[in-house]
């Protein structure tokens, strides 16, 4: 077998399960407090790639260095992508708190629909190029055909994601506040928890990430239009139920299996069914473990 | 201390409490006792603002606090621990205790008092990196009551502590509610449906029927009441 060739479908694999595993976060992240699936996020996602074109494209006249340039309008993305979250969820999805789960889902579904169509008016339905903003590294010169400049970002800027992640929602308070409202919302009223912060908090994380996730695959494919968010949202999505929706350890995992999965399948068995292996792996994994693969069985008491 | 008017609470359509009135003094261990569906919980719940009544009024300190947000009365020192304990599964009995100090910052004094919530119930320290859910029944009511006192409660509501554990843990729960009561000077409020337990360690009480408080006298004087002996003592 061909050693270099699996490397190069490994790494493949493991840059795009990062980007599925920022925008899976929020999936989670959010169905894990209020059991709703946002299909608005990957638009969240697409929002926050469109903010990172349009204020490079704009800095890129005043003839600034690229990584500053590239450093800026990832954190004004993040800002603006948290902000629109935050919206949203008081918008859309704060009145119908406490109503059936279907109506919720509905109005995700509308907002995605919004959203999309936003930015299609407002912009363009063209695909844009994405400025190349991230420099050579000397160091990643030996193992060039295996990774790029931009992946390597890409790796590392996940990695440091995850590991604050995992901080915050362990050890801060903020993070146990999310976790016991996730557990028990009436519970946590009662202790003094005010649930509509956790939610805000939720939302600015989880866009913060997507958003994360759009600047960098934009960087790496070096376009974008206002549909990108649509089919790697559902991606991100599978990628959740795949490790059990509700937990993040899962989501992470469950990206980085889906990603491997279309990575080999594509490159060992054809290119033409790359969507194919992700649902099938999907279905199989489900008959198995039908709460993912972290996933805790939902516990209905009698 | 703590002053219910006449309130009515409403799930949907249905009116669950009419014309609710009842008076909690500081220091005192008042208790409030009825059959299934009485209305007892939904009493505590709209004292904790999760149920918030529809008329009347909850005063407490002067304050009116019938139509605060949950976190604003918990804030106020109103805690309550709800039937069925509600222990967080996933979170361990440390993390547990944690979150009944939410709203308070000062390190030193949590500390404190997740000292003093351990002398109470030495287990509780042994099983402190365990998951709550792991826990027995007996032993998750303690945290529950734990958790609860981490808030540092003026008022501390308890539903139904007695419910579903064998009698020798009743009967140490009951005791360190007592203490509580006398160490701490923290004011009780329990609901029960074990009438008998409840009169015994109450010095006040009220007894409830289909959402309407139907008697209140001292706790002697409702042991020794025909009415309640026949409908709760068993006698």
């Amino acid at each position: 077998m061909d050693l270099q060739y699996f490397f190069e479908l490994f790494v493949g694999g493991l840059t795009k399960g990062s980007i599925y595993a920022l925008i899976a976060l929020g999936y989670t992240m959010v169905y894990g407090i209020i059991k709703l699936i946002n299909f608005a996020h990957g638009e969240i996602y697409m929002i926050g790639a469109f903010t990172a074109l349009i204020i490079a494209s704009a800095l890129s006249f005043t003839g600034m260095n690229p990584v500053l340039i590239f450093l800026i309008s990832t954190i004004l993305a993040i800002i603006f992508s948290a902000s629109y979250g935050v919206t949203m969820e008081k918008i859309a999805y704060k009145p119908l708190r406490g109503s059936q789960r279907l109506s919720g889902l509905i109005s995700a579904i509308g907002m995605s629909m919004f959203l999309q169509n936003y930015v299609l008016l407002a912009q363009t339905s063209d695909f844009l190029p994405f400025p190349n903003l991230i420099p050579e590294f000397k160091f990643l010169e030996p193992v060039k055909s295996l990774i790029s400049p931009s992946g390597f970002i890409i790796l590392v800027t996940t990695a440091i994601v995850m590991i604050l992640l995992t901080y915050l929602i362990k050890f801060t308070k903020t993070g146990k506040a999310m976790r016991a409202t996730s557990q028990d919302p009436k519970m946590s009223q009662l202790l003094g928890i005010n649930i509509s912060k956790v939610i805000t908090m939720t939302f600015i994380i989880g866009s913060s990430t997507a958003a994360l996730g759009g600047v960098l695959i934009s960087t790496h494919i070096g376009q974008l239009n206002f549909y990108i968010g649509f089919i790697t949202g559902i991606k991100a999505f599978v990628a959740a139920v795949l490790g059990g929706i509700g937990s993040i350890p899962g989501a992470v995992l469950g990206s980085f299996v889906l990603a491997w999965t279309e990575s080999f399948g594509t490159g060992y068995i054809s290119s033409d069914y790359e969507d194919v292996f992700a649902f099938l792996f999907l279905i199989i994994i489900l008959i198995f473990r039908p709460s993912g693969i972290l996933g805790r069985p939902e516990n209905k008491k009698v | 201390m703590l002053k219910i008017e006449g309130i009515q609470t409403f799930y949907g359509n249905i009116q669950a409490l009419h014309d609710v009135s009842i008076e909690i003094n500081e220091g005192e261990i008042i208790t409030l006792i009825g059959a299934n569906g009485a209305g007892k919980s939904t009493t505590l719940m709209s004292i904790s603002g999760v149920e918030q009544a529809r008329h009347g009024k909850i005063i407490f300190e002067g304050q009116d606090i019938t139509h605060m947000d949950p976190d604003k009365i918990v804030q106020l020192g109103i805690i309550q621990v709800p039937e069925g304990r509600r222990i967080f599964p996933f979170l361990t009995v440390a993390e547990n205790l944690d979150m009944g100090a939410f709203l308070r910052n000062n390190k030193e004094e949590i500390k404190r008092d997740i000292d003093y919530v351990y002398s109470l119930f030495p287990l509780l320290k042994e099983r402190r990196s365990q998951a709550g859910g792991t826990l027995s029944g007996g032993e998750q009511q303690m945290l529950a009551i734990s958790r609860a006192l981490m808030a540092k409660p003026k008022l501390l509501l308890l539903d139904e502590p007695s419910l579903g554990l064998a009698p020798i843990i009743v009967q140490q729960i009951m005791n360190i509610i007592k203490k509580i009561n006398t160490e701490q000077k923290t004011t009780i409020f329990l609901v029960e449906q074990n009438a008998n337990l409840a009169l015994k360690l109450a010095d006040r009480g009220y007894v409830m029927e289909t959402g309407k408080v139907t008697l209140n006298d001292t706790a002697k004087n409702l042991r020794e009441n025909d009415a309640v002996k026949k409908a709760y003592l068993g006698i």
